[in-house]
């Protein structure tokens, strides 16, 4: 039986006036029900991009999508926009990073509960209201009939993300796409959040795909992770397998500069050198290259001329470097420390 | 609200007695002698003394001020001679004696120059400066705002740029000249032409005839039109390329909405704020006279009647066409700001 949602060589480009902007290149996985999938990367890996181009948010007309996305056999590339219209909030669903910003301002929430609703479902406007209330009350809104008709700016901003988490699964889709759920709330409202976004899922068995640059939140929710960067993937594995053993530097360079609780204080934080590539003129061979500490162990000068595949290293864990397994290895196990035993969360 | 909107219309009257002190100082500043303004070519020193005195102008500027105020509630006699008489009604005169002028209550005093006092100046001509007004307001609404979404769903491409370039056009021809052209075609070119006739445009009252009133001003509220559809367009265009790259707006799609329910109910309305203002005021500031297409189109509204008034140095008119445009513009704003709460949840009036 194929997976739930299957992405294959997935390819987004924006043609702009410095030149194409290659945003997503070849991205490829897959995702079942009640699994979730964390996709990482700093700003401008392609990792919004990815999702966006999942819920058919980018224009077409702007845009080059190629490749295949098949949610239950249907590909969302090349459906029609009304027929990904009609899936868009009743199949798959988004949250998105800023709640305020994310709700209409003009619009009380339960209005814009009652609207998700009346798209896909032919009820009635009260029986819509009373579907409102009823998710309002499970995504945790206290008094949720009082409630429904406040606006916006009149909640917290943890009440805010529970109401698009209300808005996103009041449908029950079966594909959640949480695009930086928690970066724009207090730290101690993120883990009520990923709670919430953890029960409802399992409640509801549904695919989830998180995407954030906390790697935090990664060993938090997710089953499996795909690393990006510069619009590909660089590294794709378990959670378990790729905190414990990360073997992409770029990769090992993100867990490295996470700052920790259970080591003893280091002087700094160990970040990653430069900046991530402009997405228009990629670096020769390995896009990673030009920030790797490593580029000049790679015999024949590898880095600079060949792009590396992303190849499988362990059982289902891939990895796009030209570094030997071994190496790797060691490295990981030098700038992590010791890692025997479990993940480094 | 309703106390904060007692209390705006409250301050309006403060704002509307301070205007109207600012006016008379003003024209009590202007070299024409307003005593001299009321008889013609053949007056001569001793009417024109006669005449100062019935009118109170030898009083004191104070004097003049209240008398004009204490007769707006209470209405004056003109007698043909002697003074004028303050609250007819009080001590129970009446206009008996030919020659005799009654302004009753809401009286703004009597223009010597027009024959007829200034409420019925302004009450023969505000219909004719609304219905100029209302219609252009209608019409430059709808044309600005829907080509300024039109304009910003297709940003950057030929419809774009076609659309903003005829608004440039409108926004920079001067309004006398498009009436002027409009004129010259519609009226005289076309007819010529096709034989098709076109009324010449001028002012039936609508209860007369809705039909006169639409074909007669309606030359005049594309003249007028054209210049604000060019600035609304353009407001319109950009509140909308702002708005529609809001994360709501992402939001909207990703429930599924259909594109014209996200344009329409999420984008538009959002972008809506400023172009009230706008309209709102722009609207308010039309009533008070649109000086230009009256000229133009010859209607004799209180554009009209200001320019008059000035050139003539008719004080009593002018007052009260100060008064009542300032009166506009003030509600005007009152309306923006209600209609501003009623738009954005997040505005409270207090």
């Amino acid at each position: 039986m194929s997976p739930y949602l299957e992405v294959t060589d997935l390819k987004v480009e924006f043609p702009t006036e410095d030149g194409i902007v290659h945003a997503v290149d070849g991205v490829s996985f897959d995702l079942e029900r009640s699994q979730t999938l964390a996709i990482v990367g700093e700003s401008g890996s392609g990792k919004s991009v990815t999702s966006q181009a999942i819920m058919g948010l980018i224009n077409r007309k702007s845009a080059s999508i190629s490749g295949q996305v098949l949610l239950e056999g249907t590909d969302l590339v090349t459906e029609t926009d009304d027929g990904i219209r009609a899936l868009r909030g009743r199949e798959m669903a988004m949250i998105f990073q800023d709640p305020l910003s994310s709700l209409h301002p003009f619009y009380s929430i339960g209005r814009q509960l009652v609207e998700a609703v009346l798209v896909h479902q032919d009820v009635s406007k009260s029986a819509a209201r009373e579907q409102a209330i009823d998710m309002l009350d499970r995504v945790g809104i206290p008094s949720a009939k009082a409630r429904i008709d406040d606006y916006p700016h009149q909640l917290s901003g943890g009440m805010r993300q529970r109401v698009m988490i209300a808005i996103a699964l009041v449908n029950s889709p079966s594909l959640l796409i949480a695009d930086e759920p928690t970066t724009a709330l207090d730290v101690t409202v993120q883990a009520q959040i990923l709670e919430l976004i953890k029960d409802l899922q399992s409640e509801f068995s549904t695919a989830l795909i998180v995407i954030t640059h906390d790697l935090g939140v990664v060993a938090e929710v997710a089953d499996d992770v795909l690393v990006m960067y510069g619009g590909r993937i660089v590294e794709r594995g378990s959670v378990d397998e790729v905190y414990r053993a990360p073997e992409m530097p770029y990769t090992l360079g993100l867990l490295a500069s996470v700052p920790r609780m259970d080591r003893p204080r280091a002087a700094r934080l160990d970040p990653i050198p430069g900046q991530p590539p402009s997405l228009i003129s990629l670096p020769q061979g390995c896009v990673f290259r030009p920030r790797c500490p490593y580029a000049d162990e790679v015999p024949d000068r590898a880095c600079w001329t060949t792009r590396p595949a992303l190849v499988e290293t362990r059982d289902d864990h891939l990895v796009r470097c030209h570094l030997p397994s071994e190496r790797r290895i060691e490295l990981a196990t030098e700038r992590l420390g010791a890692l025997t035993g479990g993940g480094a969360s | 609200m309703g106390g904060y909107i007692a209390r705006r219309l409250l301050a309006m009257v403060g704002m509307l007695f301070g205007l109207s002190i600012i006016t008379f100082l003003l024209f009590s500043a202007l070299p024409a002698d307003p005593a001299r303004l009321t008889c013609g070519k053949s007056c001569t020193p001793e009417i024109v003394e006669a005449n100062r005195v019935r009118l109170g102008l030898d009083q004191p500027l104070a004097v003049q001020y209240g008398r004009f105020m204490v007769a707006i509630p209470c209405g004056r006699i003109y007698p043909t001679t002697g003074p004028i008489l303050q609250c007819p009604a009080l001590s129970g005169e009446t206009a008996t004696e030919a020659g005799t002028f009654m302004c009753d209550p809401i009286c703004l005093g009597y223009s010597f120059r027009q024959g007829e006092t200034v409420t019925n100046l302004i009450v023969e001509a505000l219909p004719v400066t609304l219905s100029v007004a209302l219609g252009a307001f209608v019409l430059w609404l709808v044309v600005g705002i829907l080509s300024g979404v039109y304009a910003a769903l297709r940003r950057g491409r030929w419809q774009d740029r076609t659309t903003m370039g005829i608004a440039l056009i409108g926004y920079s021809f001067p309004s006398f000249f498009i009436g002027l052209v409009l004129l010259y075609f519609v009226a005289f070119q076309i007819p010529e032409w096709t034989g098709l006739t076109y009324p010449y445009p001028k002012f039936t009252p609508f209860s007369e005839s809705p039909g006169l009133w639409f074909w007669g001003l309606l030359l005049p509220w594309i003249t007028l039109a054209m210049l604000y559809a060019a600035f609304y367009t353009r407001l319109t265009r950009n509140q909308m390329l702002e708005t529609l790259g809001e994360d709501y707006i992402r939001t909207a799609r990703s429930k599924g909405l259909s594109e014209r329910t996200v344009i329409y109910k999420h984008g538009l309305r959002a972008g809506l704020t400023p172009i009230v203002t706008a309209a709102g005021l722009d609207l308010a500031g039309l009533l008070g006279g649109a000086i230009i297409a009256e000229q133009v189109f010859n209607l004799q509204g209180l554009g009209r009647l200001a320019i008059q008034s000035v050139s003539d140095a008719d004080l009593p008119v002018l007052t009260g066409i100060v008064l009542i445009t300032s009166f506009f513009v003030i509600l005007g704003n009152l309306v923006v700001d209600v209609l501003y709460a009623a738009i954005d949840p997040r505005v409270r009036l207090a």
